[in-house]
């Protein structure tokens, strides 16, 4: 088959997406005076330093202290503070469910959750620190928004824009250095999901940090004469429904990614929006209802099927099965 | 302060305990019954709060209550001092009701800023709002109530920790220190030890009300609480109840935590509660 033309995507400089969620707060306390921001005893790790040394008083360390801090952070909200929280996504969700459940979803408290670490790529630390349920934990709360951003930029951008969204967020992103591609200058809209290629002959929904790989296997499919559209979701919920369905009714098939569980994760939101409205062949690029381990996020991405690799060879499976 | 005018109150808040539990035969009366003059006392005598219900509470005192199970004191309260119309108890645990089994803001229940009932996340949320204060400048203070058995979840020692490590004094957590949990006796459950010296070794300042079902020894003793504020400390009440006070043949057994009344038992409580305000 001939090579097809796609779009390139450039990667300006390899930088954490938790640098996103820093930086994007340091903006919001410059911006925001109601932005308050709890750690517990993680600072470093969330890159929250700058937003702690410019509103020293609007920051709240807790301690390693999870529940308390989720409860804190509904307490905040009630006299009209804007609380982020943040801890490792294990930490930030798993931990404290109940918490999150009763004081932050069922009372409907305006916290974002602000979660780094997420998935294997947290890497040497191992299993007991790579939380790969989260998104599963949080889509299944009523009211809660789901964010799982893919780089510095998008990250960034997603940070600032929680804020002017009334209601529980829980905001996804990770450790390792990996390509910044988005623009600088996006406006993040929650719920709206970004096409970064066109293509006919397969759908790619994509969120997190396998969103540049999925670019990276459009182009390999491209110089087998494969044209994948990508879509990148970066709100699992609520879901842009329309954005998949107008694709995959043109592609005919679709692939999930996503450093997560194939169980609970965006895979499985894709595939309730296609059997209720269009039913097609779906393959998902996801943990296989497994532990982490430690590593290198390259090596555990290898390993644990989560590459560019792993995407092509999804693709190539998907079409097969399309009649 | 008008002591006969408190007991009215109390009275007439205890038969709409009895009576809201009685009609769907579930909910909680004992612990209810039991802090009937705490709720009483808070309400009538101690927050300065408007009934005029906003959920951010700028400019007021506010209320949490961590163990959600004993709402219908709450509701019992927050409709007797102005927040929703007193008939509403008829619809206490009913299909489409504001007042869940458990407090809840979902519905829109003026009064309630947060659902409890799962254990020992009310003092985290009480902290977190008097910090909301101090950076408003809002001087007013945070009150919480909490179980004693409650005390065994162990979010609580982090909320403990925090509020003293943090110097956080603008708010009274109290404890409802009845000594009676699900299964039995709380020394027989889990002993907890000394209260008392667990508070003062995390860095709390605690004073005691010795009789939590005397009006004025609870007024007196959230006065003082009050007068302690704002000097560095989190202060703690611990507040000795009987739990089902009130009504002869609940009070000083766990068996009442979470039993409704059949006919004949509500007569006869009502019996040992004449009407004071009016029933719903």
């Amino acid at each position: 088959m001939e090579k097809i033309e796609i779009k390139k995507y450039t990667d300006t400089g390899k930088i954490d997406t938790r640098s996103g969620f820093g930086d994007g707060l340091t903006e919001l306390g410059r911006s925001n005076p109601n932005v308050v921001a709890l750690c517990a005893d993680l600072v470093g790790s969330l890159k929250m330093q700058d937003f702690i040394d410019e509103n020293p008083e609007r920051f709240f360390q807790v301690g390693i202290a999870e529940a308390n801090m989720m409860g804190m952070a509904a307490g905040l909200t009630i006299g009209g503070k804007i609380p982020f929280a943040g801890t490792f996504a294990n930490f930030a969700t798993g931990r404290v469910y109940d918490q999150i459940r009763q004081s932050i979803a069922y009372s409907g408290k305006n916290v974002k959750i602000c979660a780094s670490h997420s998935g294997v790529t947290l890497g040497e630390d191992g299993a007991t620190h790579q939380i790969l349920e989260d998104i599963g934990l949080m889509k299944m709360l009523p009211g809660m928004t789901v964010i799982n951003t893919c780089d510095y930029n998008q990250t960034k951008a997603a940070t600032i824009a929680i804020a002017e969204h009334e209601g529980p967020v829980y905001l996804r992103f990770g450790r390792p250095k990996v390509a910044n591609f988005t623009p600088e200058d996006q406006k993040f809209e929650i719920g709206k999901a970004v096409h970064l290629l066109e293509g006919t002959d397969v759908t790619i929904v994509v969120t997190g940090h396998l969103v540049w790989e999925a670019i990276q296997a459009a182009e390999k499919l491209s110089e087998n004469g494969i044209s994948a559209e990508v879509i990148n979701i970066h709100t699992i919920k609520p879901l842009d429904e329309k954005a998949i369905l107008d694709s995959v009714k043109k592609t005919g098939c679709v692939v999930s990614a996503e450093e997560h569980n194939f169980l609970g994760g965006l895979g499985e939101s894709v595939a309730r929006t296609l059997s209720l409205n269009h039913p097609a062949p779906q393959e998902f690029v996801a943990t296989q209802d497994t532990f982490g381990e430690s590593g290198t996020p390259e090596q555990l991405f290898a390993k644990y099927g989560l590459d560019a690799d792993a995407i092509v060879k999804a693709v190539k499976i998907v079409i097969q099965r399309k009649e | 302060m008008d002591v006969n005018e408190l007991e009215d109150f109390a009275t007439q808040v205890r038969r709409d305990i009895l009576r809201q539990v009685h009609k769907v035969n579930s909910g909680h009366p004992g612990g209810s019954l039991g802090c009937t003059e705490f709720f009483t006392v808070l309400y009538k005598e101690i927050l300065e709060h408007n009934p005029d219900f906003n959920m951010d509470g700028i400019g007021e005192d506010l209320f949490f209550l961590s163990n959600g199970h004993i709402s219908p004191v709450f509701y019992s309260v927050l409709a007797r001092t102005g927040y929703f119309p007193v008939k509403e108890l008829n619809t206490f645990r009913l299909i489409d009701s504001r007042l869940q089994g458990h407090p809840t803001t979902h519905e829109g229940l003026p009064g309630v800023r947060i659902a409890s009932g799962s254990l020992g996340q009310g003092m985290s949320v009480a902290l977190g709002a008097a910090q909301a204060k101090k950076l408003n400048n809002d001087k007013h203070l945070v009150f919480s109530l909490h179980g004693d058995g409650e005390l065994q979840e162990g979010q609580n020692w982090e909320a403990i920790m925090y509020a003293a490590g943090n110097g956080v004094d603008n708010i009274i957590s109290t404890i409802d220190y009845n000594g009676q949990q699900i299964d039995g006796s709380t020394d027989n459950v889990l002993p907890m030890g000394n209260l008392r010296a667990k508070f003062e070794a995390f860095g709390w300042d605690v004073l005691e009300i010795k009789d939590g079902n005397d009006l004025e020894q609870v007024a007196e003793g959230l006065r003082k609480a009050k007068s302690r504020t704002g000097k560095g400390k989190p202060v703690c009440v611990l507040l000795h109840t009987v739990m089902g006070h009130g009504v002869d043949f609940m009070m000083h057994t766990h068996a009442w935590h979470g039993k409704a009344p059949n006919d004949e038992q509500l007569e006869k409580a009502l019996a040992q509660n004449p009407e004071t305000l009016g029933d719903y």
